[in-house]
């Protein structure tokens, strides 16, 4: 609670100082704005924007938009990243092959693929969840992968001694005892879809919907500094609103089970 | 009902007669091949309980890998109750030096894994059985633990229920007690012998330790290094339960120590 109420007084502490500059400070005599609001809007005309498109539905609707498109594309680059990575894991052929593939195109940020993306598929939501599926896919299967190779040794030996068959090993030793190198793999794989899917988002218009990064394209376009600011913040959110329910639990559970927490 | 065949399971006292029949094995490194085990033969019977003792490399361990299915030999044959072994068997359970308990399982999930492997048992039935294991092994009240919040000596009791559970006729043990500190090995020394007069198992058991393999085994084989093989095998026919503190106990254990120093000696010359 102290520890909270430290962080929270950091924040505060900037937004002061973010306020001050922008003359919204008038009873301590800061009311000189230091910057064009075109340059640095203040805090109270983000949060007024904020406000206005979130009661108006435009943000919530771009939000349910651009989810849905991150929450397709990475279910695709899972259900395809963690058995390829298991293959890989498991097959030398496959890993000189396949794995060798995804450690080439890992090094390829996402964006990149924007170009080859708009001439295959055009303006259309393919071309955004294929940007979205290039970026999570590698970097799910190598994780996956080297998860998999990390398990000890000796649990598939008990396991086989006690007269588990190879499939069976497979799903109930080698899976679970990888988990926590695949669910790290899976949160980066959820990094880095977010990622592809902001700068997809911003340089691909599309007509079947308006995301979150469209948003923060036309702030630009528009010369409008409180919109590019206030999407920021609905991005930033977004982003450590899906850590904390989608990976904090699963990571609080093995923290536990394994006994590896901090404390 | 259920009762009844609960404890048919647990009342039934399965064991086996083991023998290894000019067995060798090889193994290929950088260096060339070393003979890891060289016309090795061996008879142990049923519920007999077999310490092998020798200095590292000496096989030892590489023939209970063999017996325990996880190993083929080059040439000769493991055969138990005179069919040849070809792979593991719930009817071998084999104790690892490391643990190796899943830290994904909670104790008695641990002890239930090998339990699952066993069919003609409902899921209730095997709940029963699991724990009926860890009160043998004292850790009844530790069933809903993490692996990661026990001692080295609880893990390894954990195991040693989760070896038990399946009610194999073999039971392989691989220096389960070389990483545990002097205080928790002597109180697991009783335990085991306890365990064995109770299970009527027929145990084989791999040290490096002299002292332990007396004052556990009614047999001690001793093995020789280079190539390896059994070199001299000694009855232990002390009372039990045995103290590794015994006067008698240490006696034999000197004895065979100076054999085992008297054969490294010659060898080095």
């Amino acid at each position: 609670m102290k520890r909270f109420l430290f962080s929270l007084m950091f924040f505060l502490l900037l937004i002061l100082i973010w306020a001050g500059c922008t003359g919204e400070l008038a009873f301590l005599g800061l009311s000189e704005s230091l910057w064009s609001p075109f340059v640095l809007p203040s805090p109270g005309v983000v949060a007024q924007y904020l406000w206005d498109n979130t009661l108006n539905g435009k943000i919530p609707m771009s939000m349910l938009i651009t989810l849905r498109r991150l929450l397709i594309g990475y279910a695709i680059g899972l259900v395809l990243g963690v058995p390829l990575g298991m293959l890989s894991a498991r097959f030398r052929s496959v890993s000189d092959t396949l794995g060798v593939l995804a450690l080439g195109l890992q090094a390829l940020p996402s964006v990149c693929w924007v170009p080859l993306a708009c001439i295959w598929f055009g303006q259309t939501e393919a071309a955004l969840l294929f940007v979205v599926i290039m970026g999570t896919l590698w970097s799910v299967l190598l994780s996956t992968q080297n998860g998999m190779r990390s398990v000890p040794p000796i649990y598939a030996r008990a396991a086989r001694t006690m007269g588990a068959g190879p499939l069976h090993t497979l799903v109930f030793v080698t899976l679970p005892a990888s988990a926590p190198f695949v669910v790290s793999g899976m949160k980066q794989g959820w990094a880095f879809a977010w990622r592809s899917l902001m700068a997809a988002e911003i340089y691909v218009s599309v007509v079947s919907g308006f995301g979150i990064g469209q948003y923060l394209h036309y702030g630009r376009e528009l010369q409008r500094m409180y919109q590019v600011i206030g999407i920021m913040f609905i991005i930033i959110l977004v982003g450590l609103l899906a850590d904390k329910i989608l990976f904090s639990p699963a990571e609080a559970w093995l923290h536990r089970r394994w006994g590896t927490d901090k404390e | 009902m259920i009762h009844d065949k609960l404890e048919q399971e647990i009342n039934a006292f399965p064991t086996a007669k083991l023998s290894v029949e000019h067995v060798c094995k090889d193994f290929r490194t950088r260096n060339g091949s070393v003979r890891a085990l060289d016309d090795v033969s061996l008879t142990i019977n049923e519920g007999e309980f077999v310490c092998f003792v020798g200095p590292s490399g000496c096989g030892k361990s590489t023939l209970l890998n063999i017996i325990a299915g996880l190993d083929k030999p080059d040439s000769g044959l493991a055969l138990i109750d005179g069919v040849p072994i070809t792979g593991p068997g719930r009817d071998r359970m084999v104790m690892f030096q490391e643990h190796a308990l899943f830290p994904w399982l909670d104790v008695i999930g641990n002890v239930m894994f090998g339990l699952k492997q066993k069919p003609n048992l409902t899921d209730k039935e095997r709940l029963e059985v699991a724990k009926y294991y860890l009160f043998l092994v004292k850790m009844d009240r530790f069933a809903h633990s993490n692996i990661h919040e026990l001692s080295g000596g609880m893990r390894q009791r954990v195991a040693l229920a989760r070896s038990l559970a399946p009610n194999p006729k073999i039971l392989l043990m691989d220096e389960p007690f070389s990483a545990l500190d002097a205080m928790t090995r002597e109180r697991l020394y009783g335990d085991i012998q306890d365990v064995w007069a109770k299970r009527k198992k027929t145990i084989i058991f791999v040290t490096h330790n002299v002292r332990e393999a007396v004052c556990l085994g009614s047999r001690v084989v001793l093995f020789s290094p280079h190539p390896g093989r059994i070199r001299e095998q000694f009855p232990v026919n002390l009372a039990r339960p045995r103290n590794i503190n015994n006067h008698d106990l240490a006696d034999l254990s000197m004895q065979i120590t100076s054999a085992l120093k008297g054969y490294t000696a010659a060898e080095s010359d």
